[in-house]
């Protein structure tokens, strides 16, 4: 399946052939080491693992956002049958560690609806759920404030934004480049709160040996950290904590920090003098679990009659917790994406009465570039310019914020292969004149990035009876860790892939940084490389820290781009908007394992797709609640709604990379897709939907107003 | 099933891949809760306990359901099989074989229920509500998988790849759109899905403007 | 959830004699399971109808059927007299909810589905219908309302009733045949112990009382749902949702058109869903369109003349919009 579109991507030569899984060499258990396991129901998730004489427990939160905790009354629960404990703070010792979450119920004030108050221990779940609902607890409400508005008189300016970021930027004269531009766009699009909703609901067995030595079997996205953070929380040393997540069913970044549940169940077990299970409810997950923040982004394109862009603003409003700061680097992208002559990004945060917002799928790159690439549309069509081509004449040399060089950058290269493979040369750029049945058609495109970074990790290579065991605390959430790791190793040793056993998933093996970030495969893909190249010298053992190459990373701007093109279908009396096709064309670095690779970028589409489309956690501001909070009301995209997800690649040599050679691909397919949708759904109809997600609701009204203040849903475009 | 002195516990029998299971169950207890808790088949998953999500799909009495909201006490007497029990002696169902194949998982939470809601939905006579002529009982192409499939969410989203190894056992690739379905995945259904009234006649939008 | 006891009930004479006050029937439980989880029904004794009624389909010598109550969703749908006859019901059913839950759902259950409100559905916040006097939530300013009732809703609330099937035996005029205890009053007819119900007359608005769903009396169990014969026309049902599959409507339309040899519309039904705490019979619609010639600006008049008293929510105003749009969609759909 190689043709002409991408051979000028590099030596390695041409698209990859993405959409084949089926012809691929399958192996017995299939391309996942795991596979099989997963298929028989075999494979154990964190609640799954039998540990003899497990006890329930079950949350008690508050039911207001603001406030005061009265009175606490126990005595009810403690009564009911099977009950052991009920925790709370009157009775449970003080915590350490930084986080405020996971200081469980020390806290007399209530700062957001949902927060921990106190925790039922029974022999039966059922048990401990019914008593969880007869614990008697008084407030004192205080007036909340949960709704963030573009005028919000407490918006302040973070230090930094994750990871370490500026708050934010400026060069140049934007103004004057404004001013003086041939056209001009400036918008304000918004998009909600959204939950990461990984299938696994968050839990965990914790268990305390004779010698005070605490298990835990949990679900996250990095045994080491894990580990650490519960050891800091309960005041033990490393050594005396144990995490064990041998699967993880999804994260997305809701599982890459240590939540609650697993702190949850170490204090009941100690308090139990049993193990205890506890499993957060879907409706508890939306409170305890993390969100992305809603975002309020005001986007100023200025371009000169050649397309060339003139000054770019990208203004984020953003909220955060009362007493957690979460600055989620939104306009970031806008720092890597277009050269322009100047540039302003900025944000600003409102701390609400929200539980706090956290990682969630590409963090800052899934809004932002649903804001800067649905412009770049508004810019194009303001221009009379078509999008592909607006896009690679402000392709820049180099970082357009730091000026660095970038490693390598074929953001151009994609955009040309996927308009081949879509189809979109001739496009009609005219929008609502194209007709099918009932429905209107339309064709967009959007831009992707993501940041390729690694961090630190270690690893061992043994030789073994039979072959070679690799032992590293990697997790593998879905993206293939094990197998990846595997063939990375396999490689090295220049053995058969089927002689490499990786043992990951454990808090006791080598240390290693987390899965994500998109880093995963590249910090440990380095060590295992080293610990292989080590074994190799050793002849029976090798070991890696990777800590003194990974410092040596700086100096190029690292990034994957991509490309998306989505065709969507809309009824214009119903406001139904349909996906018939999405395509992505990515560089990411040199692709490890295809299979995986594809079903990574077609996830992180579909995971878009969803965005563009269904996902919203309503916030009522008199209730100071999150709303729709189950999978009945938070929609994520059924099997229905993905007819056709193609994702191919251009394979990159890039040698500033880790020897591996990947950028990381768990997030870029993510990235831009809402914004191709959103494009496409103005090309068939007309109507700038500038609110995520793009619901009938909004197509067929014009008068609501969004969270800026502005005419909310459909809007004609400035352009025309 | 029988009551025991305390009226809330009742005394279960539930046949779970072929083996008859006895456990005095709290009323309350789900059929999801008693195969994982008590039984210790963990293969069937609990995503949202609310019938929402489809990860705890079982077949009970051959018909795929969700386990979450089935009461163990009402399960008295039924067989239910789960994922565990999908395998035969001679090794994977054809299914789980075609969803290694296809690399139709990634997390693999929602897995065995995808699975269990697969093998029952094959077995499932009549139409979808994608289908155009409700009398006929159509061929299961890929836009009938999806549709039928809709009760399973896949987080990670591998539908494209979930749709792709169901084909690919649901007929033989002929009577479906070709073995290029297999292979790209679900690219190949046509669209949009026609809305049929009774007589099969697809009239295009009334001309109705968004307001 | 409350520690109940639970029995089978092995008629619906059995059932209802075992009926008292908090307790609840239980048939696939895909609704009451749900809710008892939630919190919002805490019911102490539960009974087990599933082997109480019947699960037959079984035809009229009028040229109906007779559905028990104990009938499953799914088989309902692939019933070849109902795919046949109605199609409006088999698609209506088939829209519904996802394989699985159209497996364990019966037609008694699915009539007496709960509202799918977020404020009902969350225990710790106020709501008219779950704690009668405790205030509606949804009438607060910045409510999520985008689901919630734009017809014949109160001040007290504006939930709307989330069945599908319910639209199509609306339309339909399906009669509904409930088993009463002993002493049960008199309904629309009364049948020694079994009173008819003629749809939509099942459900009832929420007027002061939202926390009364149905009309049914309290122990009252549906046994039985009547079809009459199949209708003459052209049938469809219509489902818009965010979701391609597996959401609830937020609106629907079925509908159904027959016109005579003089050109002239001598039957049309038209009812809705997601709209109203009810299955909406669009009455005002259907007189628009009776006796006239089928023709778009007919159709718009009488989409017109539905929701010219909608009483939009701040933040639902869309639906009126789209029930228009659909009902006028769906008619034209019906043209011959």
């Amino acid at each position: 399946m190689t043709d002409t579109v991408g051979r000028e991507a590099g030596p390695r030569g041409g698209d990859s052939a993405a959409g084949d899984t089926a012809a691929a060499a399958t192996a017995p258990g299939g391309h996942r080491v795991e596979g099989t396991d997963k298929v028989t129901g075999a494979a154990r998730y964190a609640y799954e693992h039998p540990v003899a004489g497990a006890v329930y427990a079950f949350p008690v939160t508050a039911p207001v956002a603001s406030g005061t905790i009265g009175a606490l009354d126990a005595a009810a629960a403690l009564a009911m049958p099977g009950v052991i404990a009920v925790l709370h703070g009157g009775n449970t010792h003080p915590l350490g560690g930084r986080e405020f979450e996971l200081s469980l119920f020390e806290a007399a004030e209530v700062t957001y609806r949902g927060q921990l108050v106190a925790l039922v221990v029974a022999d039966t779940l059922e048990h401990a759920r019914a008593a969880a609902d007869a614990v008697q607890v008084s407030y004192e409400p205080s007036g909340h404030d949960v709704a963030l508005r573009a005028d919000h008189p407490r918006l302040y300016r973070p230090d930094k934004v994750n990871p370490g970021m500026p708050a934010d930027t400026g060069y140049g004269d934007v103004a004057a480049g404004l001013a003086g531009a041939a056209a001009r766009v400036a918008v304000t699009y918004t998009t909600p709160v959204q939950h990461n909703n990984a299938m696994e609901p968050h839990a965990a067995i914790a268990s305390w040996d004779e010698a005070g030595v605490l298990t835990v079997y949990d679900t996250t996205q990095g045994p080491s950290a894990d580990r650490d953070t519960i050891a800091d929380v309960l005041g033990l040393a490393a050594g005396q904590v144990r995490v064990i997540s041998p699967h993880v069913g999804g994260g997305f970044g809701s599982k890459g920090t240590t939540r609650p549940h697993a702190i949850l169940a170490a204090v009941a077990a100690r308090a139990a003098g049993r193990p205890v299970k506890v499993a957060l409810s879907r409706q508890q997950m939306f409170t305890l679990t993390g969100h992305r923040t809603p975002t309020i982004q005001r986007v100023e394109l200025g371009a000169a009659r050649d397309g060339r862009l003139t000054a770019v603003a990208h203004d984020v409003i953003e909220h955060t917790a009362l007493r957690t700061e979460f600055a989620e680097q939104t306009a970031a992208c806008t720092r890597v994406m277009y050269g322009t002559p100047a540039m302003r990004t900025t944000h600003r945060l409102a701390r609400l009465n929200v539980p706090a917002p956290s990682w969630m799928r590409a963090p800052g790159e899934t809004p932002g570039m649903y804001a800067l690439e649905s412009a770049m549309d508004e810019l194009a069509v303001a221009l009379g310019m078509d999008p592909v081509e607006l896009r690679i004449v402000n392709d820049p040399a180099a970082e357009p914020d730091s000026g660095l060089p970038f490693s390598s950058r074929n953001l151009v290269a994609c955009l040309r292969a996927g308009a081949e493979r879509f189809g979109w040369a001739g496009r009609d750029p005219r929008p609502g004149v194209r007709r099918r049945g009932r429905w209107l058609a339309g064709t967009g495109v959007a831009a992707s990035t993501y940041p390729a970074r690694r961090r630190p990790s270690t690893a061992t290579a043994e030789l073994t009876g039979d072959g070679y065991e690799i032992r590293i605390a990697a997790a593998d959430i879905g993206t293939g860790a094990r197998t990846a790791l595997r063939d990375i190793a396999a490689s090295v040793l220049g053995a058969d892939p089927a002689r490499v056993r990786v043992v990951l998933g454990s808090s006791t093996l080598p240390d290693a940084p987390l899965a994500g970030g998109s880093m995963g495969t590249a910090s440990w893909g380095s060590a295992v490389a080293a610990a292989c190249e080590a074994l190799l010298k050793d002849g029976r053992h090798g070991r890696a820290d990777t800590a003194g190459d990974v410092a040596g990373d700086e100096g190029w701007a690292r990034h994957s781009f991509g490309a998306q093109f989505a065709e969507v279908l809309v009824d214009p009396a119903t406001g139904e908007v349909r996906v018939p096709r999405l395509l992505g064309v990515f560089a990411a670095g040199r692709i490890i394992s295809p299979v995986l690779a594809r079903s990574q970028f077609i996830g992180g589409m579909t995971m878009g797709l969803s965005m563009a489309l269904f996902e919203e956690t309503a916030v009522d501001p008199s209730a100071g609640a999150f709303v729709r909070t189950d999978l009945a009301q938070y929609h994520i995209a059924t099997c229905a709604d993905v007819p056709s997800v193609t994702a191919f690649w251009i394979d990159e040599d890039d040698p500033h990379l880790w020897p591996g050679g990947g950028k990381g691909i768990g997030e870029i397919g993510i990235t831009g897709t809402a914004a191709a949708i959103g494009n496409a759904v103005w090309h068939a109809t007309g109507r700038r939907v500038r609110d995520l997600p793009i619901t009938p609701a909004k197509l067929l009204n014009g008068e609501q107003r969004n969270a800026a203040g502005e005419p909310r849903g459909a809007e004609r475009n400035n352009g025309e | 099933m029988a009551v025991m002195g305390n009226a809330h516990v009742t005394l279960v029998t539930v046949t779970v891949n072929g083996k008859p299971r006895t456990v005095m169950a709290d009323n309350r207890l789900s059929l999801l809760d008693l195969l994982r808790e008590r039984l210790g088949l963990t293969g069937t998953k609990k995503g949202c306990d609310h019938g929402q999500c489809g990860a705890c799909t079982v077949l009970a009495d051959g018909r795929r359901v969700n386990a979450c909201l089935a009461l163990a006490v009402a399960c008295d007497g039924a067989s239910v099989q789960t994922v565990e029990g999908l395998a035969g002696p001679d090794g994977l169902h054809p299914l789980q074989q075609a969803f290694l194949r296809h690399d139709a998982f990634q997390c693999g939470y929602c897995t065995p229920g995808q699975l269990c809601s697969a093998v029952g939905m094959l077995t499932e006579p009549g139409p979808s509500a994608v289908t155009a002529d409700l009398t006929a009982d159509p061929p299961l192409t890929p836009g009938e998988i999806r549709e039928r499939m809709s009760g399973n969410l896949c987080r990670c989203g591998a539908y494209v790849n979930i749709v792709a190894a169901i084909s690919s056992e649901a007929a033989p690739a002929s009577e479906v759109a070709g073995p290029q379905a297999t292979i790209s995945g679900g690219d190949t259904a046509p669209y949009p899905p026609a809305r049929h009234t009774e007589a099969g006649a697809w009239a295009p939008g009334s001309g109705a403007a968004v307001s | 959830m409350r520690p109940f006891s639970y029995a089978r009930a092995g008629s619906p004479a059995d059932a209802v004699g075992q009926f008292r006050a908090g307790a609840a029937y239980l048939a696939g439980g895909t609704n009451l399971v749900d809710l008892m989880r939630l919190g919002v029904t805490a019911p102490d004794h539960v009974i087990d109808v599933t082997r109480a009624v019947s699960r037959e389909i079984a035809k009229r010598e009028s040229g109906g059927l007779t559905i028990g109550a104990g009938v499953r969703n799914s088989d309902l749908a692939s019933h070849p007299l109902v795919r046949e006859r109605y199609p409006m019901l088999a698609r209506a059913l088939l829209s519904g909810a996802s394989g699985q839950v159209r497996n364990a759902a019966t037609v008694g259950g699915n009539l007496l589905q709960r509202t799918r409100c977020p404020y009902f559905q969350d225990v710790a916040l106020p709501c008219n219908k779950r704690s009668p006097g405790s205030g509606c939530a949804a009438m607060a300013p910045g409510a999520d309302t985008a689901h919630l009732a734009v017809l014949g809703h109160s001040p007290f609330c504006a939930a709307t009733h989330p069945s599908d099937m319910a639209v199509a035996l609306t339309a339909l005029n399906a009669r509904v045949c409930v088993a009463s205890p002993a002493g049960g009053g008199s309904g629309t007819a009364n049948t020694g112990g079994i009173r008819v119900i003629e749809m939509p007359g099942l459900h009832r608005l929420p007027g002061g009382m939202p926390e009364q769903d149905t009309t049914l009396r309290p122990g009252e169990l549906i046994t039985e749902v009547k079809l009459p014969p199949p209708p003459g026309g052209r049938q469809a049902y219509r489902k818009v949702r965010e979701r391609a599959s597996f959401a609830f409507a937020l609106v629907s339309v079925g509908a159904l058109l027959d016109v005579g040899p003089d050109g002239r519309v001598r039957d049309c039904r038209i009812a809705l869903g997601g709209v109203a705490h009810v299955p909406w019979r669009a009455h005002a619609a259907e007189r628009v369109v009776l006796g006239a010639v089928p023709s778009a600006e007919v159709f718009a008049a009488a989409a017109r003349a539905e929701l010219r008293y909608a009483r939009p929510l701040p933040g639902n105003e869309y639906k009126v919009t789209l029930a228009r749009n659909l009902i006028t969609a769906v008619l034209g759909e019906l043209m011959p």
